[in-house]
């Protein structure tokens, strides 16, 4: 039977995911939001004006990839749960990935996690490294993984 | 018989809009609710909504439903449960069974935001417990706490489809896969995304051919459709399920309206049979109302607009007051939300809806 496939081209394809040079520069928002959904939430929380969407709202929010600091604000606040802050440099070999988590059970740091691509698929071990609280941000947990750097562009979930 | 300038039948996110905006101007307003909890859906939508600040983005259902019905009581809203209007005659009398208690209440105005309800889909099996509509498999896990099924399939990749997925994995569910008619998912990607990102498979071009099970499902028999839907049996196959639930749209809640005598059209992008309103929000009976969903299946944050908007007009009419400005900004708040690929079509149909009242109300 024919299954939907998230690609991640079409994410590229919008033209603000971050550039290969910004995104192994260090900490950096990926946004992978695509319709024209009126919406602006991740404009309005960065306190760098880093994200434009603009008039009209229903406009695909634009990363000034340079105003970024992947601070992580954006994250929370995004009602489609579609942004996320890679940080290509966790150490020498590998990048982490912070994802807003809304399950219990959290994991706990240093957990052994198993780390899933945009479509469920098991790509490769992981570590939890840190985790804001669900209470910091009216529920919405953040939880940064760890993996190996080469996976950059694939890994957007775990599981436990 | 009980006398009161504003009946308003429904408190959802509209009636409590509503209801609110009313008591700010000053008037006596009854809000009555067939639930045992005002709020209507938006204690069991524990998801962040989209918007923009003003339409309060970024905040979860539950906690606008908790804004709003504090709102309403801080305004002292006089508000019936377990209430259920049955009927509106001549002058505005509305018959209404409270607490199982036949009461009659003579209304200068009336506001009916009584919601929308999910649409059935017929297949063989699907009578069998196990089959339920995926707003009533939500309420029951996000307002009652009981999972209906562990194992789980969902028809329809509307928002509704996606969104309750997502929360029947949050409340420990493993669904199995969500299937669609159509080529392509109808709702927005980004919900399609985070049930992928955790497995949960989302089969396009097809559908169901049978709930399977003697007493309860057992399982579900799905298969592929070719380009004119017509089921590939010989590609059939029985998935594993103890739950089938059923997102394949809304309708209008209007039988009261209907009742009332007020005049219909169909529009396929508001869900179906819908009341002529004005701009105002007041259908072709004068002094009734319309507001959210009932009038046009949309979302929430419309609905509240249109519930302060219907609000707004109902004291224009009880008090003679002008409120242009207001209504304006409302209309403008509005508009500003039924744009995009999913919105414009929204807007267009709501704008016929508008030219037809005042074509069909000169005859």
């Amino acid at each position: 039977m024919k299954e939907l496939r998230i690609d991640e081209r079409i994410y590229r394809k919008m033209g603000s995911y971050p550039s290969e040079e910004r995104l192994k520069k260090g900490p950096v928002a990926i946004i992978e939001c695509v319709e024209d959904i009126p919406c602006n939430p991740c404009e309005t929380v960065c306190p760098r004006k880093a994200i434009k969407v603009g008039f009209p709202i229903t406009n695909v929010p634009e990363l000034n990839e340079e105003k970024c600091t992947g601070c992580g604000k954006c994250i929370a606040i995004c009602p489609g749960l579609a942004i996320f802050v890679l940080n290509y440099n966790f150490n020498e070999n590998l990048a982490s990935l912070t994802i807003p988590y809304e399950f219990l059970p959290l994991p706990q740091v240093d957990e052994k996690i198993k780390c899933l691509d945009r479509n469920g698929n098991y790509v490769c071990k992981g570590e939890i490294v840190k985790l804001v609280p669900p209470e910091k941000n009216n529920r919405t947990c953040l939880i940064t993984f760890s993996f190996p750097r080469k996976y950059y562009n694939v890994i957007r979930s775990f599981k436990k | 018989m009980e006398e009161k300038e504003l009946v308003i039948i429904g408190g959802g996110p509209a009636g409590l809009c509503a209801a609110i905006e009313a008591r700010k101007k000053g008037i006596e307003v009854l809000l009555i609710d067939e639930n045992l909890r005002p709020g209507g859906q938006l204690f069991k939508q524990i998801h962040r909504f989209f918007g923009s600040q003003e339409h309060m983005a970024g905040v979860r259902g539950i906690t606008i439903g908790e804004k709003l019905l504090n709102s309403a009581i801080e305004y002292r809203t006089e508000i019936w449960l377990n209430s259920i209007a049955y009927g509106i005659f001549k002058d505005r009398i509305i018959g209404i069974v409270r607490d199982g208690k036949n009461v009659l209440v003579k209304a200068k105005a009336v506001i009916i935001a009584t919601g929308a309800i999910e649409n059935p889909l017929a297949f063989r099996g699907w009578t069998l417990p196990g089959v339920m509509g995926a707003g009533a498999c939500q309420t029951m896990i996000n307002i009652h706490r009981v999972l209906p099924g562990k194992k789980v399939l969902m028809i329809g990749s509307g928002n509704v489809g996606l969104i309750v997925s997502y929360q029947l994995l949050q409340a420990g569910a493993d669904v199995k896969g969500v299937i669609e008619i159509m080529p392509q998912i109808g709702g927005y990607l980004v919900h399609a995304a985070k049930i992928k990102r955790y497995g949960v498979p989302v089969f396009l071009s097809s559908t169901i051919v049978e709930a399977e099970g003697k007493t309860e499902v057992e399982g579900a028999t799905i298969c592929p459709v070719d380009q004119s839907f017509k089921p590939l049996l010989k590609k059939k196959k029985t998935i594993d399920v103890d739950l089938i639930c059923i997102a394949v749209g809304l309708s209008p809640l209007n039988e009261i309206l209907y009742q009332a005598g007020c005049l219909f059209t169909y529009q396929p992008y508001l869900g179906g049979t819908v009341a002529l309103h004005n701009e105002n929000m007041e259908t072709t009976v004068e002094g009734i109302f319309v507001a959210g969903d009932c009038s046009g299946v949309e979302e929430a944050s419309t609905a509240m607009e249109e519930g302060k908007l219907a609000g707004i007009s109902a004291v224009e009419k009880l008090k003679r007051e002008k409120y242009d400005e207001e209504k304006q900004e409302i209309r403008k708040r509005l508009n500003d939300f039924r744009i995009g690929t999913f919105g414009e079509k929204r807007r267009i149909a709501k704008e016929q809806l508008v030219k037809e009242y005042y074509e069909r109300i000169k005859n």
